[in-house]
């Protein structure tokens, strides 16, 4: 292959085939680029679009208003958005805090004495996770049946627990059967749902990260007589820090888009006086109820920038001592 | 050159078999669905291929909420549409105003001409602001009051005390508490849903008034709200949802007395929600006087279809021939929308699960008097309002009037682009 050849066919190489190995390349990473471009990356512009514009599906694409930002202007003023966020930041908050608290000593704890069972609990605490959040909130919804539920069953049990006329355990447990569909216990629900949920998923985190921890730095925390405890708040929580942020990070934005576990023990509606109702549930509602994609599109948006914030200030919050 | 041959001869075959194919069968028409319509659509389809051999008919069925959804995605997008499209009552108001179906009023479909032959009070739901039909009615919802007549003869309660007036209602709910420890409602939300839409005349809407202005504060709303919260004050409410656990539950263990709803509830309550309580029911008119229409579905054609005439005659054939709509009432009990199938002796047949009552008859009553409410678009938006305004004066003690003015505020507030 002498330059000189390749001048002389000049005028040949201009009707030369392009050979399977120079086209193949193409065609074997087209299909990520195809998928990306009408699964991703369209829908992504054609939201940012619809933002701006009035949408009724129903009317066809034809029916498209360009109203500017009046969507935003709405959303940002409108009391069931604002609701809706609340109850968001609520269950985060309610069902994340907990989340991590539990699972970054349950790891600790199956890590340092579980050497046989470790795997064992490890999976049995992994199983909600993997299980369709369909059929949890279903199971939920009937433990926590009003008149027919086995919590309720087991509360009022105790509650009315007799010896000789007297009620202990009244004054602590409820003696007739609570409406967990009553505003003030729905959000405490969904919550305790959502942490059983992911708890097995943080310990799992937890424990992969423990398992990086060298054995050498708890070998020579015990030979400078470092109890179990010492040896938890200084060796492992500083270690475990990457981690940390990583499953914080999770679950924030895991939380912040909560929507099915309400959804399906709400019945679609967020229940009484929308007390569960999230900001992603309002978004569907919008859309699909309402029918108007605009404003739905609008909370999208805005539901975007509320995640980028908490993501960046949680990388900050994190990374500062690092 | 003998690969080339027989490469040669299976494309002939194949593209024969397809000649073939499409010789027997010329058209496929798609119709989508939902739960338990889907059933009056599948009986259809072999009596209508005795009549039309050349027409292959399938049916898409998803659950209630999905399919509507998957509709107006259909709708939105063009892609997918169905030839016929089965629309819950729920949902006309906003497709009929879509534009994307079929105006049938028009030629070729002129379905003015069976405008008589249907119940009256379909038509007006069907219609969209600017006078188009988007669609037929196949079967309709005629409230019924659904009793216990067991628990009512234990409690010294007669049918009469229960539908005379809606004070006598609650009064006799009172009654039965005290007798047999059964709820009289499930819901006192049930009583403000069967009040606001009492007493309407033609042409009135139940949330809007013909210029689109929110009408629930007016003297109906107030009025509903008050009953609903004199049954709550008297503790003859189960404060149990429709269609929850507790309300089947409430149904098989006879916790609820009464329930006010559409007269197909009969047929759910035989088939899955309290089969164990079949003789103890009856069913009677809604109190007070009251009529009116509780669901309904209706099939309609998209603009963008592929086998629009084809389509117009099956539908032709699931609305306006009676022995396909009886075939549905006796199948779903899914009361039809055909006056002449209302007409049949099978409404005269006794309804073993109410006792031997000839309720069809009384149903048939409700039919006729039910007035042609007008729908709006944005009803189902008011009706999620004026729901969650009821829970706050019932549970929180709430101000009617002030809650009343809140659920006007806050629904024109999201119909602001009417």
């Amino acid at each position: 292959m002498s330059i000189t050849r390749s001048g002389a066919a000049a005028p040949a190489k201009s009707r030369r085939r392009l050979q399977p190995w120079e086209w193949a390349p193409y065609v074997f990473i087209s299909p990520f680029f195809i998928l990306f471009l009408c699964f991703g990356l369209f829908p992504l512009l054609f939201s940012v679009w619809l933002s701006f514009h009035t949408w009724d599906a129903a009317t066809g694409l034809g029916g498209m208003h360009w109203v500017g930002i009046e969507n935003y202007t709405f959303v940002l003023g409108d009391e069931w958005f604002q609701k809706s966020l609340y109850n968001t930041f609520w269950l985060a908050l309610a069902s994340g805090l907990p989340q991590h608290l539990v699972a970054i000593p349950l790891a600790f704890f199956a890590h340092t004495y579980l050497a046989k069972w470790r795997n064992t609990v490890v999976g049995i605490y992994f199983l909600p996770f993997i299980t369709s959040s369909v059929a949890i909130a279903l199971v939920f919804n009937s433990l926590f049946s009003r008149d027919f539920g086995v919590v309720n069953l087991a509360l009022t049990t105790i509650g009315n627990f007799d010896v000789a006329g007297v009620h202990p355990f009244a004054w602590l447990f409820p003696t007739t059967n609570i409406d967990w569909g009553q505003p003030q216990y729905t959000k405490s629900m969904i919550a305790f749902l959502v942490f059983w949920r992911y708890v097995g998923w943080n310990t799992v985190l937890y424990l992969s990260a423990l398992q990086t921890i060298p054995h050498d730095l708890y070998e020579a925390a015990t030979i400078d007589g470092a109890s179990r405890r010492q040896q938890f708040w200084y060796i492992t929580l500083p270690l475990l820090k990457p981690m940390m942020f990583f499953a914080v990070t999770l679950t924030i934005i895991g939380n912040l888009q909560l929507f099915e576990e309400p959804f399906i023990i709400t019945g679609g509606t967020g229940g009484l006086d929308q007390a569960g109702k999230t900001a992603a549930m309002h978004m569907y509602n919008t859309a699909f109820v309402d029918s108007d994609f605009g404003t739905a599109s609008a909370v999208a948006w805005i539901l975007f920038v509320l995640i980028a914030v908490l993501t960046t200030v949680n990388n900050k919050l994190f990374a500062h001592k690092d | 050159m003998r690969v080339m041959i027989q490469r040669r001869a299976i494309a002939v075959a194949v593209v024969a078999g397809l000649f073939g194919a499409s010789a027997s069968a010329a058209t496929t028409i798609t119709v989508a669905a939902f739960p338990a319509l889907d059933a009056a659509v599948k009986a259809a389809i072999p009596l209508y291929k005795k009549t039309h051999p050349d027409v292959e008919i399938k049916l898409v069925s998803l659950a209630y909420g999905d399919h509507h959804v998957a509709m107006t995605t259909s709708l939105a997008t063009g892609a997918n549409l169905p030839d016929v499209m089965a629309i819950e009552v729920g949902f006309i108001g906003k497709f009929s105003e879509s534009g994307g179906l079929e105006d049938l009023n028009k030629p070729p479909y002129n379905a003015g001409q069976y405008k008589d032959k249907f119940a009256r009070f379909t038509e007006p739901q069907a219609t969209s602001a600017s006078g188009g039909l988007a669609a037929i009615p196949t079967d309709i919802g005629p409230g019924t009051l659904l009793y216990r007549k067991d628990l009512m003869d234990k409690a010294g309660i007669t049918e009469a005390d229960l539908t005379k007036s809606w004070e006598s209602y609650i009064e006799s709910g009172k009654k039965l508490k005290a007798a047999t420890g059964a709820y009289l409602v499930a819901s006192a939300a049930d009583i403000k849903d069967i009040y606001i839409r009492s007493g309407l005349k033609d042409g009135e809407g139940i949330y809007f008034d013909k210029a689109g202005k929110s009408v629930v504060d007016s003297p109906r709303f107030v009025k509903a709200f008050e009953l609903a919260k004199a049954a709550h004050v008297a503790g003859v409410d189960g404060k149990i949802g429709a269609w929850t656990n507790e309300w089947s539950e409430g149904f098989k263990r006879g916790q609820i007395g009464t329930q006010m709803m559409g007269a197909w509830l009969a047929g759910h309550l035989s088939t899955w929600l309290a089969p164990n309580t079949k003789g103890a029911w009856r069913a009677a008119q809604l109190p007070n006087g009251a009529f009116a229409s509780w669901g309904g579905s209706f099939y309609a054609i998209p603009s963008k279809a592929a086998h629009k005439p084809e389509a117009w005659e099956f539908i032709k054939f699931l609305t306006l021939d009676k022995n396909m709509q009886i075939e549905a009432f006796r199948k779903l009990d899914a009361f039809p929308a055909l006056i002449e199938a209302q007409n049949d002796p099978f409404i005269d047949q006794p309804i073993d699960f109410l006792g031997g009552q000839k309720a069809r008859q009384l149903w048939k009553v409700a039919a006729e008097k039910i007035p042609a409410i007008d729908v709006d678009k944005y009803d189902s938006i008011a009706q999620e309002i004026v729901n969650a305004e009821l829970e706050k004066v019932l549970e929180q003690n709430k101000d009617i009037p002030k809650a009343l003015a809140d659920a006007k505020a806050l629904i024109e507030r999201r119909a602001r682009r009417r």
